[in-house]
């Protein structure tokens, strides 16, 4: 039987882990190799790195960061950030991401993800979705680390990528991030039962049972989080038993 | 003892070579080959693959000479061989994927894609449990967990050659083998300790 998957995800900024509140408001945590191999000793099934570097000009750092990390780590990584064209999508599979998360680039370039899926493999390419709910049942996608509106309809837009080829979703709720107060359950279910892909649930998660209700109420085939686990409120392997507890298929 | 990673630009081999310098200790030869001449003088060889069946292919047949070299040392000399992934799946006689394309053909059988059952996802994306049915030097365990990525299944033609399968709404193939000839649809360079395991047990084979 296929597994839940836990993805901690950290957030890299100048080559630091940083956690931000609703994506503004950083704060500096430490040396993001070294937690990596953290969560690979606890049982993590994935890491997720988000680059929110601003200048391009630093990127090496990044590619810096995930070489090491897959020197160490011998479990599927997932990069992105400032990811905008095939030569960086390859750059970072080079360096050892077996994943490439692509957000605004793909809004302002949707056959991007037509190419590089076929160009790597549709399970390389993981299309990020950060969505804001603008009325009842309805969200609309935000880009630039949330910063700019669309228009676009969040759920249009994930049945798009996965015609496009995208092999995985990576939502974000923006209202829900940072808060603490678990997923957006409603757009997960909605965007999750939408598409025939995977969905990885993310943004708001502050405790256990947050997990538990992204994969039951949410549908999501996967749930990530940075803070519970970065702060050690949490290790991956106390999460895993507790959902295991509750009947959640996890790897132990 | 020379081992080979085959680097025909498929993707990323820097985690399968780096897994492979780790549980060798660092001490055996571990070379990334992109030509079909320096594969003569290895002893193993380890066949990565990402993307799609019929690129993968393409790649493959792109080095000169290799297909015929690669026929010869692992048909005929019976060299150790591990294929992950798509490098299982070019095993087949016949790739569905994209069209009807033709594989290398030592193990008998097509890649189809994964039949989409009670709202599964595709791709099969995460850890699943591979059972192993028939045993094999390099299998030590009978179950595990192990990380997949893919939307095609290798249907074997003949069933002893499947070494280990895991369900996904169906029994995907999780393992082929004959004689010298093994292949894994996960990525042990991706599965933690018990990925680097198999790895391990790998190099140490002697057929």
């Amino acid at each position: 039987m296929l597994k839940i998957r836990i993805i901690p995800c950290l957030d890299v900024k100048d080559g630091k882990v940083v956690k931000g509140t609703k994506f503004i408001n950083l704060k500096y945590a430490g040396d993001p190799v070294k937690q990596a191999q953290i969560y690979d000793k606890q049982g993590a099934d994935e890491l997720c790195f988000l680059d929110i570097t601003a200048s391009s000009d630093k990127r090496n750092i990044l590619y810096n960061v995930v070489k090491k990390t897959a020197q160490k780590c011998f479990m599927p990584l997932t990069v992105g950030g400032g990811v905008r064209s095939i030569e960086d999508i390859r750059k970072l599979l080079l360096c050892g991401a077996d994943k490439v998360s692509i957000n605004t680039a793909a809004i302002k370039d949707p056959k991007l993800i037509k190419k590089s899926s076929s160009k790597f493999g549709n399970q390389c390419i993981v299309v990020a979705i950060d969505a804001k709910q603008i009325k009842k049942n309805k969200w609309e996608i935000y880009t630039h680390g949330g910063r700019k509106k669309t228009g676009i309809d969040a759920i249009k837009w994930a049945k798009k990528m996965e015609n496009f080829g995208a092999g995985e979703i990576l939502l974000t709720s923006m209202d829900k991030d940072g808060t603490k107060s678990g997923f957006d359950l409603k757009l997960t279910k909605k965007i999750s039962n939408s598409v025939n892909i995977p969905v990885i649930a993310s943004g708001g998660v502050g405790n256990i049972q947050h997990l538990i209700d992204g994969i039951k109420i949410g549908k999501a085939s996967a749930v990530l989080a940075a803070s519970i686990f970065h702060y050690g409120k949490y290790t991956l392997r106390q999460v895993k038993n507790k959902m295991k507890e509750k009947g959640i298929a996890v790897r132990i | 003892m020379k081992i080979a990673l085959i680097d025909y630009g498929s993707g990323n081999i820097q985690s399968a070579y780096k897994a492979l310098e780790l549980v060798s200790n660092y001490k055996k030869k571990i070379s990334v080959i992109s030509n079909s001449k320096d594969l003569l003088k290895v002893d193993k060889i380890i066949l990565p693959g990402v993307g799609a069946f019929a690129d993968c292919m393409k790649g493959l047949k792109s080095i000169s000479g290799m297909i015929d070299i690669l026929n010869e040392i692992v048909l005929e000399k019976k060299k150790p061989f591990l294929g992950i992934c798509v490098g299982m799946q070019l095993l087949a006689t016949e790739g569905k994927e994209k069209g009807n394309h033709k594989g290398l053909g030592w193990i008998a059988g097509k890649v189809i894609k994964i039949k989409k059952k009670n709202r599964i996802k595709i791709p099969h994306m995460g850890w699943n449990t591979v059972k192993i049915i028939s045993k094999h030097p390099i299998l030590k365990r009978k179950k595990f967990e192990s990380y997949f990525v893919h939307s095609y299944n290798f249907v074997c033609k003949d069933k002893k050659n499947i070494l280990a399968t895991c369900n996904y709404q169906q029994n995907i193939t999780a393992i082929v083998g004959k004689e010298n000839i093994i292949g894994t649809q996960f990525h042990p360079e991706k599965s933690q300790k018990i990925g680097l395991e198999i790895l391990k047990n790998f190099i140490s084979w002697n057929y």
